[in-house]
């Protein structure tokens, strides 16, 4: 069955046949019980893109366009390592980054497949050297 | 000049602690409307913004291009602006305007029109928009869990009970930063040994929060901070920007998000730009929801006591609560630092968020004693809990926290220490003593509880990051100790990552684990007989307090069901006559004197009161004679029943609970000589010069009356006594019964 963002809200309770983890096991596999026997580890206990881009569809369904976005950001974002993840946000604060500093990290997001979020980045840089908050 | 008593009096109160100011807008001192607040306007040239709040596009600052960029609705935009200010204030509180197009036209406006629309409601107004407005269906609440020692048996513990009065979300923070790990892994352990699916964080640096969160021992997160120009948003080390990205990050770790600001940060840090506090605030939230966040923490929060400062603050925080949940967010309202040192003022201030009911209606209620509080907050602590729960009573409003019996209260508490001590000890931390659960359990703060090796834990918190300790491994350990519900629910809170949910606007989840937000549980709130009443269950739950009493065991008689029997006050005799003595004053009690009733409110045996009386009356010269009235059980009628049995006239009437009257027969009923109307005071002393006075009267001696005192919370606090003892003497009255002859039993209670 399709996913309807209007009606299948929750994921978890309505639609677990959708929802799995990054490795493909199905949430109604995952539970305890599975986890002592080593069925999974931890790091696979998180949302995969595709399941923080059906609840962008969700929010936006519900009228939450700037949440969508923000979602679908995190849905890119998914596959970032956290180190790199942090360098970047460290490089979006002010007076941190040169323009060109900050193109270099829209490209590395961009070659994550990352590219609403790295237009994000290229728009901060567009802005903040209108602002004086570039290096 | 000359001083008054009654100003120094009033200027050693607490409330004069603080400051009051008047208004200095070139500071940002102003709470709304302020002089130099933009005119609205929203200027469109090709599609494209050209002019914003009084800037021209090139002017444009780091938030306003923000905005431009992601938070204005342009297809709404031109309709919503040209709207008149007066005509959207009155949608706000015009029950028949549903929320969806009220938060569909915020999406077109400008901050200077949220602002100037906002300020224009009235405290009952605002109440009411909020009430509307607000993104979820029902109200809930969070809370703090610190303590100074960083124990962590008791920060299980209270988080265990804070979990169990119906918290649905709990915040920590660290005294140490390195403790990060271990605050963070006994607030969510305790956590779910309360109630499964509370949702927990803990307030620390971004790369350190996201690390724990990453880590599974956190699920949300509202550090983000924003600010409302561009000079404090650099100084706070942001961009809009910036803390968008942040939340994104956060977002792809399966993290809630709620971004934190507050009127009077900018006015604090020394750039608010000559700009009202309201002003700020609405670019703020703007801001906020242009990032896409889902929520916000606002209404001042660190900067009350500042806000509080300027004439209009309190209306002022409303309103950036209201604006907030027109742009449809998630609101946790404050009410988390110290706003007043005044019980009075804070709580008045409270009523604004507690009576419309928000998201969380604080930011943070302390569940432990304020000096355990190392947000430096407490503004309502463990001390106020049952004052929480009775104004919920008091109102019919449900503000998010539950009455729980002690003995419920001890066992989730002595639970979340011991689970939190079998994960320490299945994870080869620094073992938690028994010693520690226990005064965990039963403690009144943290300085019940033993110390702790600091350097110690410390050390094992760093190892439990360099292990890469996660939610699961702790669900994992839970179980192995045979704690398997704990662990279950712990588990829970990992598997919600996985279908993330809980990232939709004002999510919480239920026991069950059931996720409830504002997408599949929304506000339809259209008026009365519409969306979320506290009624039904629930409401009989938040009223019934541990300490409420069944009235019908209350009072000195016995109570149904009581079947013990007790030794006589009073034998009753035939039916009294009018007696001959001129030298004798009747005593007459009520129907249940002595029977039903067997001691004054003020807990004073009925017998030793009548040898009082009966000992003043004799020692004054005058002859006692007992009655009881069985007709009335009112004060009056039965004194003036007893002066006209008096062979002297003159009559001295006694209620069950204590209320006296000296009559003289030629009076009308309700007049009399004198009334004692103040029984919680009287002692057997005061029964004695009652009589005392009555003899006077009867011999025909001047009497100076006998001095009363006066408690003003007397009423306060025995209004409930009085109204059911004086049930019981009413159901005692026998109509038309004449009045019978009494003598005192000989014992127990013999005349001393």
């Amino acid at each position: 069955m399709d996913f309807d963002p209007s009606s299948d809200y929750p994921l978890g309770w309505r639609r677990p046949d959708l929802v799995r983890t990054p490795a493909g096991t199905p949430l109604a596999e995952l539970t305890l019980a599975a986890a002592r026997e080593g069925a999974f580890g931890a790091d696979e206990l998180r949302a995969t893109p595709e399941t923080l881009r059906r609840q962008a569809d969700v929010a936006r369904a519900a009228g939450r366009a700037p949440l969508a976005d923000n979602l679908e950001r995190a849905a890119e974002l998914a596959s970032v390592p956290d180190g790199e993840l942090l360098e970047i946000y460290t490089a979006l604060r002010p007076g941190r980054s040169t323009v060109a500093e900050l193109e270099r990290w829209a490209a590395v997001l961009a070659g994550y497949g990352a590219e609403r979020t790295a237009a994000f980045v290229r728009e901060a840089a567009a802005a903040y050297v209108e602002r004086g908050l570039v290096r | 000049m000359t001083s008054s008593g009654r100003f120094a009096a009033r200027a050693e109160k607490e409330l004069r602690r603080e400051l009051l100011v008047s208004p200095w807008p070139e500071l940002g001192l102003v709470a709304a409307n302020g002089p130099a607040d933009p005119e609205p306007e929203l200027v469109l040239a090709d599609g494209r913004v050209v002019r914003l709040d009084g800037r021209a596009a090139a002017d444009f600052d780091v938030i306003d291009r923000f905005l431009v960029a992601h938070g204005l609705d342009l297809e709404v935009a031109p309709a919503a602006m040209a709207l008149p200010d007066v005509e959207l204030a009155r949608m706000l509180v015009d029950v028949g305007v549903p929320r969806a197009e009220l938060v569909r036209l915020a999406r077109g406006l400008t901050p200077a029109k949220l602002a100037r629309v906002a300020g224009m409601l009235d405290p009952v107004e605002l109440m009411f928009a909020l009430r509307k407005l607000r993104s979820r269906r029902d109200p809930g609440n969070q809370a703090h869990v610190t303590n100074l020692k960083e124990n962590p048996a008791l920060l299980a513990a209270d988080a265990a009970e804070a979990a169990r009065r119906g918290f649905d979300e709990m915040e920590t923070t660290v005294g140490v930063a390195r403790y990060a790990p271990l605050n963070a892994l006994a607030l969510l352990v305790g956590s779910q040994t309360g109630r499964p699916g509370a949702m927990t964080q803990c307030a620390v640096e971004e790369r350190r929060n996201l690390e724990l969160a990453i880590r599974g021992l956190v699920t949300y997160a509202e550090t983000l901070s924003v600010y409302g120009t561009e000079p404090v948003f650099a100084d706070g080390d942001d961009t809009p920007w910036s803390k968008a990205f942040l939340g994104s990050a956060y977002a792809s770790r399966g993290v809630k998000v709620r971004f934190t600001s507050g009127t009077g940060s900018e006015s604090l840090m020394g750039h608010a730009e000559g700009l009202s506090m309201l002003y700020l605030e609405a670019r703020c939230v703007s801001v906020v929801r242009a990032a896409g966040a889902q929520g916000i923490q606002n209404g001042s929060i660190s900067c009350v006591a500042l806000v509080l400062s300027v004439p209009g603050g309190t209306r002022a925080i409303l309103a950036e609560n209201v604006l907030a949940a027109w742009l449809d967010l998630e609101v946790a309202s404050g009410n988390d630092a110290v706003a007043s040192h005044s019980a009075i003022r804070k709580t008045a201030k409270l009523m604004g968020q507690f009576l419309p009911g928000t998201d969380f209606v604080t930011s943070g209620y302390s569940v432990m004693p304020r000096r355990d509080n190392t947000f430096g907050g407490g503004n309502y602590d463990a001390d106020d809990l049952d004052e929480w729960l009775t104004i919920q009573r008091d109102w019919q409003v449900d503000a998010g926290i539950e009455p729980v019996p002690e003995d419920e209260v001890l066992r989730v508490r002595e639970r979340g220490a011991r689970a939190v001590q079998a994960v320490f000890a299945e994870l080869g931390l620094p073992p938690v003593t028994d010693a520690e659960v226990e005064a965990a359990t039963l403690g009144y703060d943290s300085r019940d509880l033993p110390d702790r090796d600091r350097a110690a834990d410390v050390e094992a918190a760093d190892t439990l990051l360099a292990r890469g300790t996660s939610g699961l491994d702790v669900a994992l350990a839970l179980e192995r100790r045979g704690f398997g519900d704990v662990a279950e629910a712990v588990f829970a809170m990992q598997r919600h990552r996985v279908a993330a949910d809980y990232l939709q606007t004002a999510a919480v989840i239920e026991p069950d684990g059931l996720v409830r937000s504002a997408v599949n549980d929304p506000n339809a709130y259209l008026g009365p007989g519409t969306g979320y009443r506290l009624e039904g269950e629930r409401w009989e739950l938040l009223q019934a307090l541990p300490h409420v009493l069944d009235p019908a065991r209350v009072g000195g008689g016995p109570s149904p069901g009581d079947t013990v029997s007790r030794g006589g006050i009073v034998d009753e005799g035939g039916a009294a006559s009018r007696g001959n003595d001129a030298a004798e004053v009747v005593v007459a009690v009520g129907p249940a004197f002595g029977a039903e009733i067997r001691e004054t409110i003020n807990g004073l045996d009925h017998g030793e009161v009548l040898a009082a009386i009966c000992d003043g009356i004799r020692a004054a010269g005058a002859t006692p004679r007992l009655v009881r009235v069985r007709r009335a059980a009112d004060v009056a009628f039965i004194a003036h029943d007893a002066a006209l049995l008096s062979g002297s006239g003159i009559g001295l009437g006694l209620q069950s609970k204590g209320t006296a009257v000296i009559h003289r027969a030629d009076l009308e009923p309700l007049d009399n000589l004198e009334l004692f109307g103040m029984s919680p005071l009287y002692s057997l002393a005061s029964y004695r010069a009652m009589g005392s006075n009555a003899a006077g009267y009867a011999l025909g001696q001047r009497v100076g009356p006998v001095p009363t005192e006066l408690d003003n919370y007397a009423r306060a606090k025995l209004i409930v006594r009085t109204t059911l003892l004086h049930a019981c003497e009413t159901r005692a009255v026998v109509p038309g019964a004449p009045a019978v002859e009494l003598a005192l039993a000989a014992a127990p209670t013999a005349v001393r």
